[in-house]
């Protein structure tokens, strides 16, 4: 298959292109994960990108996007596949008396009854996509395993319809916001990028692209302040959401240079700790 | 470049990465895609391949650096007048800020500027956020003040006190901001002028990195990439001692404390739901078979859920096991959502009970700097006794422990030769459900010198070494 990119710049460039900003690492990683044909294990604190991350690559490589939403609990029957049980019973039920066993279970183990789940959906895709497995902390070891089985071999075997093998090998993305440690095995086998807060540059490069009518200088006054928030010693830290949410605040409130009385009024948007916000508050000396 | 890949591997693990035959595998196909002058997109690379544990990337990259420093053309090596690319730049440059009248009377270059010109260049460099000229001038600055000689065994930090020393980069924040006022025309206020500070915080630690850089260039190139490695390996933050932390490893053991408790917390709460399944949830049930027509088609269970222990910690925050106490305290209220109660007593001779402290801020930071200075500790001379400390603990407190606590005394028993009053131990340990005894110090050094920990532990479920976030981690798992 040939390489879906041509150089870590045109990376770069093709994730501006669909308003995302990638740094180096973030642009050299996806560079890399499909030259190598691994999936990529993006980790880091939430709302900082890591899901935007893996739409933006899909848009712009212009391939479909498959995303696994991961939760606790989330199993086989949710993850990859699962027989139609409803739909089986009342077949059976239907055909009690007319039809031999051996029909129905041949029936009923058909396409018809199969419900496919994203893993599947992503192997047995024909067009290009984009698997994303979203915050697979979330998920049992045991379920790891099987995300684990798949993303070696890119196929999958169904007792009743034999082995599935990939068509192609999609762009996996795994993202996890480290509420606890994958498997060695997983960690092994993905490409690992942490992404952080953005530097500061970044960061206004960000609120500059995504906040609808703000002025260069306010993107330049609002990356600072939260840059400066960002090194105080805090419970949660502004997240790169968060950092947009009180640009397109501002903007609506009409401000265009903010100063302290307007920052401590809508401190409240960037930090959810009320002593957060008494800190942020005091240090910025606007109390 | 494969041997040089294969001394950097080698290199990761002497530092204690976790480094496996595929991952190794990985960064040589790595490096077959990624050119080595994008220097920044191949260290992200390599480091991809590698690193899968953020708290590990320090060490990667500092190993990074001293094996790839000297690789890609614009980190070339002055060697007094051998040089080109970059610093044909800032010749340009410096040309061109004579001609705008502020730098030195001519193309004298470099080593032609008095002291006074080269630190009023370097002030228009921070005030401008001039990277290449920043860079140009850590070079000039090293080459000038750092008294580098071959051969010489001397640290690079010896090499950057030197350095810096000689430019006054304290001193420069002051004339930077008089500078922007200027520039301005006035007062800034309150916030214009923490934004600013800010700003030239960033900058000055940028050009201190720059010239830190340089010396770890020159020290390569003089010493070899692998004698300079091993003289800058340091643990991993997991593996740091508390009792021996500096200052900037204190700084990234409280960075690493923050995901960890995260981790600990949603493993905990995990742990508590599915410990087991519980019996079937009859009624549960029938109101889904509603939708089959009747059949139990999706079976419910319910699932039980086992009380939350009661904590009491109690803390020797004397000298050198303070670091130790303050740790475990931020740790375990960082969980206290894990814990039904969690009370904390702390002593040096004297014992006092903090808890409130904790209760009235939801900031742990605050809560400790409070005890640090306020908890009421000093009985007769504030050496270690932990005798008198678990007298009184016992007579005042000792009747709210009861069988659903479980108690964890901290500290290294080091009791200074006083009576023990282990007792109060065994008091404790017949009431509680639990008692534990945990340990900064290395098992080797235990009931060595007045070190009486066994006397206490005994009387205990266990006494843990404690030395490190790594041990302090199993311990918590175990806790709960
Ligand atoms: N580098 C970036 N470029 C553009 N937008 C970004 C970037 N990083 C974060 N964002 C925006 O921040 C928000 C949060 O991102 P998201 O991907 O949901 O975070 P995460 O998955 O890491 O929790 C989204 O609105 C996203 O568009
Ligand atoms: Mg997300």
């Amino acid at each position: 298959m040939a390489p879906r990119f041509e150089s870590v710049q045109s990376v770069r460039d093709g994730l501006k292109a669909v308003n995302y900003l990638a740094d180096d690492g973030i642009a050299g990683v996806a560079f890399l994960a499909d030259r190598l044909g691994k999936p990529i294990l993006v980790e880091g604190p939430a709302g900082t990108g890591k899901t935007q991350l893996a739409k933006s690559i899909a848009e712009m490589t212009g391939a479909r996007l498959i995303r696994l939403q991961c939760y606790e609990g989330l199993d086989e029957s949710k993850a990859l596949y699962e027989w139609n049980y409803k739909k089986q019973l009342l077949r059976i039920q239907a055909d009690k008396n007319s039809d031999s066993w051996s029909d129905v279970h041949d029936d009923i183990f058909g396409d018809e009854f199969l419900l496919t789940r994203p893993l599947l959906e992503a192997i047995t895709a024909e067009e290009p996509v984009v698997l994303l497995i979203d915050e697979v902390d979330r998920v049992e070891v045991e379920t790891e395993a099987l995300l684990l089985e798949i993303l070696s071999e890119y196929q999958v075997s169904i007792p009743e319809l034999g082995t599935i093998t990939a068509k192609q090998i999609p762009l996996v993305f795994l993202t996890s916001n480290n509420t606890r440690e994958l498997s060695e095995a997983l960690k092994r086998r993905c490409l690992f990028l942490h992404v952080d807060y953005p530097q500061m540059d970044r960061e206004k490069e960000i609120v500059l692209t995504k906040v609808e009518g703000i002025t260069e200088m306010l993107a330049d006054q609002v990356a600072r302040i939260v840059r400066s928030i960002r090194q105080l010693d805090l419970k949660k830290s502004p997240s790169v959401s968060e950092t947009l949410d009180w640009a397109r605040t501002l903007v609506l409130l009409g401000i265009n240079n903010i100063d302290a009385e307007q920052a401590k009024e809508t401190l409240h948007i960037l930090l959810k700790y009320q002593s957060d916000i008494a800190k942020a508050a005091k240090e910025l000396s606007v109390d | 470049m494969l041997d040089l890949l294969s001394g950097f591997i080698i290199e990761l693990r002497n530092a204690g990465l976790p480094v496996s035959l595929t991952e190794n595998l990985d960064a040589m196909h790595a490096i077959s895609h990624i050119p080595l002058e994008d220097r920044e997109a191949f260290k992200y690379a390599l480091g991809a391949t590698l690193v899968k544990n953020n708290a590990h990337w320090r060490s990667f990259e500092t190993v990074f650096e001293v094996y790839f420093s000297l690789r890609g053309p614009e980190y070339k090596i002055i060697d007094g007048e051998a040089g080109e690319g970059s610093l044909d730049d800032f010749m340009q440059q410096l040309q061109n800020m004579s001609q705008q009248g502020e730098g030195s009377g001519g193309a004298g270059g470099m080593d032609a500027l008095t002291p006074e010109e080269l630190m009023n260049i370097l002030m228009n460099a921070l005030l401008n956020g001039d990277q290449a000229l920043m860079r140009a001038l850590a070079k000039q600055a090293v080459q000038r003040f750092a008294g580098m000689e071959p051969g010489r065994p001397v640290g690079g930090t010896y090499y950057l006190y030197r350095t810096l020393r000689n430019l006054d980069l304290d001193g420069m924040m002051d004339k930077l901001m008089d500078a922007t006022k200027q520039q301005v025309g006035g007062e800034l206020t309150g916030l214009e002028e923490r934004l600013e500070r800010d700003e030239y915080n960033h900058r000055i630690e940028q050009f201190k990195q720059e010239v830190e850089a340089e010396i770890r260039r020159k020290l390569v190139a003089d010493r070899g990439a692998e004698a300079m490695a091993k003289t800058l390996r340091k643990p991993l933050p997991e593996d740091v001692e508390f009792m021996h932390a500096s200052r900037d490893e204190m700084q990234n053991l409280k960075k690493a404390l923050q995901p960890l408790t995260r981790k600990l917390a949603a493993k905990l709460a995990r742990k508590r739901r599915h410990g087991r399944k519980g019996p079937l949830d009859f009624r549960n049930t029938v109101r889904h078979s509603l939708a089959y027509g009747g059949v139990p088609a999706e079976p419910k269970f319910k699932y039980p859920r086992p009380a939350k222990p009661e904590l009491i910690v109690v803390a020797d925050i004397s000298g050198s096991v303070a670091a130790f106490a303050r740790f475990t305290l931020m740790l375990v209220y960082a969980l206290s959502n894990q814990f039904s109660k969690v009370r904390a007593f702390v002593f040096i001779d004297g014992i006092d009970e903090v808890t409130d402290y904790f209760k009235k801020t939801e900031d742990i930071s605050e809560a400790i700097h409070r005890i640090n200075t306020e908890a009421d500790v000093i009985w007769v001379d504030g050496h270690s006794d932990y005798g008198h400390a678990f007298e009184v603990f016992w007579d005042k407190f000792g009747k709210e422990v009861n069988p659903k606590s479980t108690v964890m005394f901290l500290g290294d028993a080091r009791n200074n030769y006083h009576a023990s009053q282990a007792w109060v131990i065994k008091e404790v340990k017949q009431k509680a459900r639990k008692v534990f005894w945990l340990n900064p110090e290395p098992r080797s050094y235990w009931n060595t010198g007045d070190s009486i920990v066994s006397e206490y532990g005994t009387h205990t479920d266990g006494v843990f070494e404690v030395r490190n976030l790594r041990q302090l981690e199993a311990f918590v798992e175990h806790l709960v």
